[in-house]
């Protein structure tokens, strides 16, 4: 049951279209900036397989530029 | 309160996503982000309550009451981080002790009384003692703790409605050199930098400063950039060590008051070894002298005007002769090579400098001089208004530049301009809806003639708010013996029982901080606003809320209309009148509701970190710099001396006595006392005394010493060796503790410019008790 954090990085001007692509994926939460290009996007999904597959549909997401993440949880932490 | 260890997680990793984005992209804001835990805490932003730093906290509400607090990622001032003092700030609200009812004296015992049947006695003593003995018989003394609105509406009603210029705040024990340093160098107040200074500079010299333990964030700061480029230096230069000295790459110690020379003296070494920046000066700088040998202000009445003539470059070159780094050395007791080696500091053209000060140059019967005297140092080499040069006055109280300095609580000032200034005395008339006769042209009494205008029976009706000058005032039997006077009549807004609140005749419950909404404007022209986060108790009501409902009762309803719901709102929008130019344009309530703080002049929705300087402020000229504030465009380099102290050292008192504060502890203790852990690290004053001077004196640390002046004496533990050493000859006593009211002995002599007190250096005598 993975939590991870990242700051996302849009395309050059396309903060609001990586708004809503994040937003309209399952397992995403997002939050932008209010005076930068950048978003926060936190996930939570309930095992790995749903985390490999959410990771390939970011990755497919022509509005993002980049992910860094910033915070990593999975239950093999405990 | 119920959470899930899931929805924990996810909280820390917003919040650590929030953290990163703040240290890569300073002044970030997710304004989205409700703050919201789904397990029941509701995290809401609020500047903090105490020092001038302005950090941003997150207090984190569940049900009616604030259960935590976190630094806010989204404020640039701390980017997450806090002091200890911030970390516990929400327990100062639940004191046992908090007064939450109106008190009045009745047969000499202060009785309960409905809030309402106070508020009446005070619009009426007010109305009575101004008819007795006229308009000037009436004062209010306030706060750089005040919120802004509430300096605001007593400007209004003091000013403006009963029309006398009785008005002071507890900045002036704290601010006025800065101010009049800025306005007799620059011709506006407040620094031309940022706290970004702090991440761009090479070197830091802290002037009289030990921001380890007053501005320990910014200091934080400070360590971490040259933790992350090495070559950066601190230099503490000071007249004793502490924790700041400790943590700095040199320490050099000064005798008191000299630090006048040795500012002097750095310039004539740039000067001598051609290390002035001749573009930058050529263009932008001009040359003053004013009057010498200016007095203390000791007696009753002490009047002193300056008197500027401008001078050229010659004739500083010529001034400057007397303060060769040899002969400096023989006056300060900083060898000669110290002298010089902060010369080349400063003089480096490859090194960005900062220099920070506080109490240690204001708190100075010269402290409008040293003040102009560093400002000298920055403008021969030209390090000023540019990212990481800079020479920055912080401040102490989380208001004192907000409220004080911008809304102008002070008797000469208008929340733009000063009363002496027709145009500002009619624009406030046109504002305030009053007449304009009404607005004396004339100021009245600074803070330390207030007190002896209240003694002498001049002011006969006093209104304090958010402050505690029976503990703080210097020479303080005298002013504590006038308030106590029979026909005195003293208001207390108060949160908790002081000696200020001992001497009230009436005691109104003030709301805290939090439990209010309001604005503070920190050091870096930065304005803070907070909502009403938690229930206020019982009656308390809001210091502004308290000056509108006496004011109604005074017959000034037109001039303050507003409704208990939006007054706040609607204060500040018509505050903003005031500023509405490219040069101190404040933000707008909504943008101030949505961030967690903006610097002014806010224009065009963008912030100005560095004033004076084109490329980042809009009221700014021309291609480099362009120093508005004077007519000639110019920065002023002064010529000013070396002075002697008002009291200094003699045979029968051999000591310095050195005042001030310790981390733990707010000012005089009322709020930090009461927060348990605050209280048990720091449970009481103490005196610093050299380990050479107190093996001299047969003294060991805890023995209990008495400390005497030629007004008064306090008996209490030392301390050697411990966090702070004083050099021999100097003893220091930290002023948070009420039992040991240390002012007792302090002198009431100030800057005659700044009429800001010298808490720094009075003449006293040890002995054992």
């Amino acid at each position: 049951m993975p939590i991870f954090s990242y700051l996302a990085y849009p395309v050059e001007g396309a903060k609001e279209q990586l708004l809503n692509d994040l937003a309209a994926l399952d397992f995403c939460e997002v939050t932008p900036a209010e005076n930068k290009e950048i978003l926060i996007l936190v996930t939570d999904t309930p095992d790995e397989e749903t985390e490999k597959k959410l990771q390939e549909k970011l990755r497919a997401l022509e509005s993002l530029e980049s992910l860094g993440m910033t915070f990593g949880h999975t239950d093999t932490d405990e | 309160m119920d959470i899930t260890r899931r929805q924990f997680i996810k909280s820390a990793a917003m919040q650590s996503a929030a953290a990163s984005a703040a240290v890569l992209f300073p002044g970030i804001s997710f304004g989205a982000w409700k703050n919201i835990d789904s397990g029941g805490i509701e995290w809401k932003k609020t500047p903090c309550r105490f020092c001038g730093t302005g950090c941003g906290l997150l207090v984190g509400v569940s049900g009616d009451r604030a259960v935590a607090v976190k630094g806010d990622p989204n404020c640039t001032v701390n980017q997450g981080l806090c002091c200890v003092k911030g970390y516990h700030s929400i327990q100062i609200l639940y004191g046992k002790d908090r007064v939450t009812k109106a008190l009045v004296r009745k047969n000499g015992q202060m009785v309960e009384t409905p809030l309402k049947e106070a508020l009446d006695l005070v619009a009426s003593k007010m109305q009575e003692t101004i008819k007795n003995h006229g308009k000037d018989s009436v004062a209010m003394y306030g706060s750089g703790q005040w919120s802004i609105t509430d300096g605001y509406v007593s400007s209004k009603l003091f000013k403006g409605c009963i029309g006398t210029n009785n008005l002071e705040a507890n900045a002036r024990l704290c601010m006025a050199s800065a101010v009049t340093g800025f306005l007799t160098s620059f011709g506006l107040d407040e620094p031309m930098g940022c706290y970004d200074d702090i991440d761009h500079a090479d070197v830091f010299i802290t002037w009289g400063n030990n921001m380890a333990e007053m501005h320990p964030v910014l200091f934080s700061r400070m360590l971490a950039n040259r933790k992350a480029k090495n070559h950066v230096l601190i230099i503490d230069f000071a007249t004793r060590t502490t924790r700041t000295s400790q943590a700095a790459d040199k320490s050099i110690i000064f005798n008191p008051q000299t630090d006048l020379a040795v500012a002097n003296s750095i310039c004539y070494e740039i000067i001598r070894n051609d290390w002035v920046n001749w573009d930058f000066v050529n263009k932008h700088v001009s040359f003053h002298k004013g009057k010498t040998n200016i007095g203390y202000g000791t007696q009753d009445h002490f009047q002193f005007n300056d008197k500027e003539e401008p001078v050229d470059f010659e004739a500083y070159k010529a001034f400057l002769e007397d303060y060769t780094p040899e002969k400096v050395a023989k006056l300060s007791g900083v060898p000669a090579k110290d002298i010089k080696y902060l010369a080349a500091l400063y003089g480096d053209p490859d090194k960005k400098v900062t220099s920070f000060w506080c109490m240690g140059m204001n708190q100075h019967t010269r402290g409008t001089w040293i003040n102009n005297l560093v400002y000298n140092i920055h403008l021969l080499v030209g390090k000023i208004s540019t990212p990481g040069n800079s020479p920055f006055s912080l401040t102490g109280q989380p208001s004192a530049c907000g409220t004080v300095r911008e809304v102008g609580t002070l008797t000469h000032k208008l929340p733009h301009g000063v009363v002496m200034n027709e145009g500002a005395r009619k624009l406030a008339a046109k504002i305030w809806d009053v007449p304009v006769e009404n607005i004396d042209p004339k100021p009245t009494y600074h803070t330390v003639e207030m007190f002896r205008a209240l003694d002498r029976g001049d002011i006969r009706f006093m209104w304090i708010q958010v402050t505690n000058p029976m503990v703080t005032m210097p020479n303080l039997n005298r002013y504590r013996n006038g308030a106590k006077k029979d026909d005195r009549f003293i208001v207390v807004s108060e949160i908790y029982p002081t000696p200020t609140y001992d001497v009230a005749d009436v005691v109104l419950p003030a709301a805290l901080w939090i439990e209010r909404e309001g604005f503070f404007g920190n050091s870096e022209r930065r304005t803070q606003h907070n909502e009403q986060i938690v229930p206020m108790p019982g009656d308390c009501m809001s210091n502004t809320w308290q000056i509108i409902e006496v004011a109604r009762r005074m017959g000034f309803e037109k001039q303050f209309p507003w409704s208990e719901k939006t007054y706040i709102e609607d204060i500040w929008n018509e505050y903003g009148q005031f500023h509405d130019n490219p040069k101190h344009r404040m933000a707008p309530y909504k943008d101030l509701k949505a961030r967690s703080g903006l610097q002014w002049p806010y224009v065009n929705g963008l912030e100005t970190k560095w004033r004076y300087n084109p490329k980042y402020d809009p009221a700014a000229e021309g291609k480099d710099f362009d120093f508005y504030g004077k007519p000639d465009r110019r920065a002023w380099i002064w010529l000013r001396p070396y002075e002697p102290a008002a009291e200094s050292p003699d045979s029968e008192y051999p000591f310095w006595l050195n005042t001030g504060r310790v981390l733990e502890h707010w000012h005089t203790g009322s709020m930090t006392r009461r927060v348990p852990i605050l209280h048990r690290a720091v449970p009481e004053s103490y005196v610093e005394i050299n380990p050479d001077d107190a093996s001299r004196l047969g003294i060991t640390s805890g023995s209990k010493v008495k400390i005497s002046s030629r007004r008064g004496s306090v008996t209490m533990k030392a301390s050697i060796n411990g966090r702070g050493r004083p050099p021999q000859g100097m003893v220091f006593v930290p002023f948070f503790d009420e039992s040991y009211l240390i002012n007792e002995a302090t002198l009431d002599a100030f800057c005659p410019i700044s009429k800001q007190p010298d808490y720094k250096k009075c003449a006293v005598k040890l002995e054992r008790a």
